[in-house]
C-alpha cells in the first residue's frame, strides 16, 4: 500500500490514528487493513463510489456499528492516545467525545430547543438557565440563532431541510466533543442550504476536528483539508486535499476525481 | 356519453361496455351495502326497542327489588362492574403488552428461536376462543394464584378470600386475552418509527434504554393507545372469559374491594334473556340493557379517542 502508509507532514499533532483496522460484515469484509493518521482541527474528506466502506469506517470512529449485527471490527483506532476499541472503553464517553451528523437530518419530533437539551440532559447538565445558554451558543456556533430565536419552543419538524440539519449540528456540537463525524450531510439539500452547511464546516474547523463523507467531489475539495480516497473497502490514498485532486498518486484516485468512474 | 362522442372516440372504443368491471363494481358494492344494512337492522331494532324502557331511574336503579320487572330493575350496578373490569383489565394489560413489544422489536433478534417462539405464541392466543381463556382464569389465576395467595395471607379464614371469582381475577383473565391485540399495535407503532432518531439519540451518547424511554416511546404511545382503544372494544363485550372468574347473578352491593365479584352488562343481558319467570315482562330492560351495553362501549371508546388525539396535537406541537 504504496501512499497510504506516507506520512502527511504536518505540524498538528495527530488526533486519530487507525491501524489495521479489518471490518466484517458476517463474512463479507467491507474495511481491508485500514491504516490512516487524521489530524487535529483539520476537516478530513472520504471520498470513494458507493459501497467502498467510507461510511463504515465513518461509524468505526464512535463504534455505530456496534448496533449492527455481525458486524467484527479487529486492529485499533487510538482518538488521544487510547484504543477505543478496547475493552475498558465506554461507548457512551466516547460518544460524548464524537459527535455524528447524519446524511438524513433527523432532529427529534420535539421542540428545537429540547433537541439541544435532550443531549445535555443526558449528560446531567440540570440547571435551566446553563442548558438556555448552551441551547443559545450552540445555535449561534451552528448559524442557525437569527433564524430560530423567536420559536425555540415550536417543533423541530417545522424547520426546513437545511435548518433541521443546521440543528442537528448544533445537536451534535452542544455536548463539546472533539470530533465530529459527517455522514454525507449535505447530500439530501438543495445548493442554497448545501453552501451555508458548508460555510458552517469551515467555521466549525476552527473548534473540531470533522470526518466527513461525501460523494460530491467539488465539496470535498471545497472544504477539507485532506482526503482520503477509498475503493472496494481499501484505502487507495491519503494526502493533502490539494494534491489528490491536482496531482493524485496512484491511477484509481485520478480516475474517480476527474470523473471517469465511480 | 352520447352519439357524438361515442363515435369520435370509436378508434379506441368498441362500444361495448366492460361487462366484468361493472358486475364487479356492483359486487363489492352490494356486499357494502349488506354489511352496513346488518349493522343498521341491529343497531336500529336494540334503539327502537330499548329506548321506551330506558330512563334515569333505569340508569341509576340497581336490582334489589325485582331483576325482571321493567318497572324495579336497574342497570346501575353492571355499569360499575363492566367500566371497573375493563379500566382494570387496561391496566394489566398495557405494561405487559408494551413490554413484551418494546422486548420483541427493539432488544430480540428477529430471527432467533426465542422471538420466533414468543410471535407464534402471541399468534396463537389471539386465536383462542374466549371461554378458553375464562377456564384458563378459573384454573391459573383462582384455583392456583387466588388459592395460594389465601393459604399465606388468611390461612386462619375459613372462607377464600382470593381463592373464588373476584374483580382482579376477571380482569387479569380480560387482560391475557387481550395481550395480542396490544402488542401487535405496540409493535407496529415501534416499527413505525425512523431508525434515524434511535441513532440520533444513540450517537449523542445515550444508552438503549434511555432512548426507548425518551424517543422511542413517546412517539409509539398514539399507536399504544390504539392497542388500548382495541383491547378496550373486544373487552368490554365479552362475557366468556368472567363468566367463572368474577361476573356475579346477583350482588347486594357495588364492589370494594378487588377480591369481590361484581356484576356486568353482557351476563346481566344472558340472565334477563334466560333466567326471567316471564320474558314479555323482561323484554324492555332486555333490550335496555343490551342499549346501555352498547353506549357505554361506545363511551369507553370515545374517551380513548379522545385522549389519544390530544397526545398526538401534542406530540405534533412537540412541547
Amino acid at each position: 500500500m504504496p501512499s497510504s502508509n506516507t506520512k502527511p507532514q504536518n505540524s498538528s499533532p495527530p488526533v486519530i490514528d487507525v491501524r489495521d483496522l479489518d471490518l466484517y460484515y458476517g463474512l463479507n469484509q467491507a474495511l481491508k487493513e485500514i491504516n490512516i493518521t487524521l489530524q487535529e482541527k483539520q476537516v478530513t474528506a472520504f471520498i470513494g463510489p458507493s459501497g467502498c466502506g467510507k461510511s463504515t469506517l465513518l461509524r468505526c470512529f464512535n463504534r455505530m456499528n456496534d448496533l449492527i449485527d455481525g458486524v467484527r471490527v479487529s486492529g485499533s483506532i487510538r482518538i488521544a492516545g487510547h484504543n477505543i476499541y478496547d475493552r475498558s472503553v465506554d461507548v457512551i464517553e466516547l460518544r460524548k467525545l464524537v459527535g455524528m451528523v447524519f446524511q438524513k437530518s433527523n432532529p427529534f419530533p420535539k421542540s428545537i430547543h429540547e433537541n439541544i437539551a435532550y443531549g445535555l440532559r443526558l449528560h446531567g447538565m440540570k440547571s435551566r438557565s446553563e442548558i438556555d445558554d448552551v441551547v443559545e451558543s450552540s445555535l449561534r456556533s451552528a448559524a442557525l440563532w437569527d433564524e430560530v430565536k423567536d420559536r425555540l419552543h415550536a417543533s423541530a419538524l417545522v424547520l426546513s431541510g437545511g435548518q433541521q440539519q443546521r440543528l442537528c449540528i448544533a445537536r451534535a456540537i452542544a455536548i463539546r466533543p472533539e470530533i465530529i463525524l459527517m455522514d454525507e450531510p449535505a447530500s439530501a439539500l438543495d445548493p442554497i442550504a448545501t453552501a451555508k452547511i458548508e460555510e458552517l464546516i469551515l467555521e466549525l474547523k476552527k473548534r473540531f476536528t470533522i470526518l466527513i463523507v461525501t460523494h460530491n467531489m467539488q465539496q470535498a475539495a471545497r472544504i477539507s483539508d485532506r482526503t482520503a480516497f477509498f475503493y472496494l473497502g481499501e484505502l487507495i490514498e491519503y494526502d493533502t486535499t490539494s494534491k489528490i485532486f491536482t496531482n493524485p498518486g496512484r491511477k484509481q484516485t485520478e480516475d474517480y476525481v476527474t470523473g471517469r468512474f465511480g | 356519453m352520447n352519439n357524438a362522442t361515442r363515435g369520435a372516440a370509436s378508434g379506441f372504443n368498441t362500444g361495448r361496455r366492460n361487462w366484468g368491471s361493472f358486475f364487479f363494481t356492483g359486487l363489492t358494492g352490494a356486499a357494502t351495502a349488506l354489511i352496513l344494512a346488518i349493522l343498521v337492522i341491529i343497531l336500529g331494532n336494540i334503539t327502537w326497542m330499548g329506548w321506551e324502557a330506558l330512563s334515569w331511574r333505569f340508569v341509576l336503579a340497581g336490582t334489589e327489588q325485582d331483576m325482571f320487572d321493567v318497572n324495579k330493575a336497574g342497570v346501575m350496578p353492571m355499569i360499575v362492574g363492566t367500566t371497573a373490569r375493563v379500566i382494570l383489565m387496561t391496566i394489566f394489560v398495557i405494561p405487559v403488552g408494551v413490554t413484551t413489544a418494546v422486548y420483541l422489536t427493539e432488544y430480540a433478534q428477529p430471527t432467533s428461536l426465542t422471538t420466533r417462539v414468543i410471535r407464534g405464541a402471541v399468534n396463537n392466543l389471539a386465536g383462542v376462543p374466549s371461554i378458553v381463556f375464562g377456564l384458563f382464569g378459573l384454573g391459573f389465576f383462582i384455583s392456583f394464584v387466588g388459592s395460594h395467595m389465601d393459604e399465606l395471607l388468611h390461612s386462619s379464614l375459613e372462607a377464600p378470600v382470593w381463592g373464588k371469582p373476584a374483580l382482579l381475577w376477571a380482569s387479569m383473565t380480560l387482560a391475557v386475552m387481550t395481550l395480542p391485540v396490544v402488542i401487535v399495535a405496540t409493535e407496529e407503532s415501534l416499527k413505525a418509527i425512523a431508525p434515524g432518531l434511535r441513532e440520533a439519540s444513540l450517537a449523542l451518547g445515550a444508552t438503549k434504554l434511555q432512548t426507548i424511554v425518551k424517543i422511542v416511546l413517546p412517539q409509539a404511545l398514539p399507536g399504544i393507545m390504539t392497542g388500548g382503544i382495541l383491547a378496550v372494544g373486544r373487552a368490554a363485550g365479552e362475557v366468556a372469559p368472567i363468566l367463572f372468574t368474577g361476573a356475579a347473578y346477583y350482588m347486594a352491593s357495588l364492589p370494594h374491594s378487588l377480591s369481590d365479584q361484581f356484576m356486568d352488562l353482557g351476563y346481566h343481558v344472558f340472565i334477563l334473556s334466560t333466567q326471567s319467570p316471564n320474558i314479555d315482562q323482561t323484554r324492555p330492560i332486555l333490550y335496555a340493557t343490551v342499549l346501555v351495553l352498547l353506549i357505554l362501549t361506545f363511551a369507553l371508546n370515545v374517551v380513548a379517542i379522545l385522549v389519544r388525539a390530544k397526545v398526538r396535537r401534542r406530540l405534533r406541537a412537540a412541547n
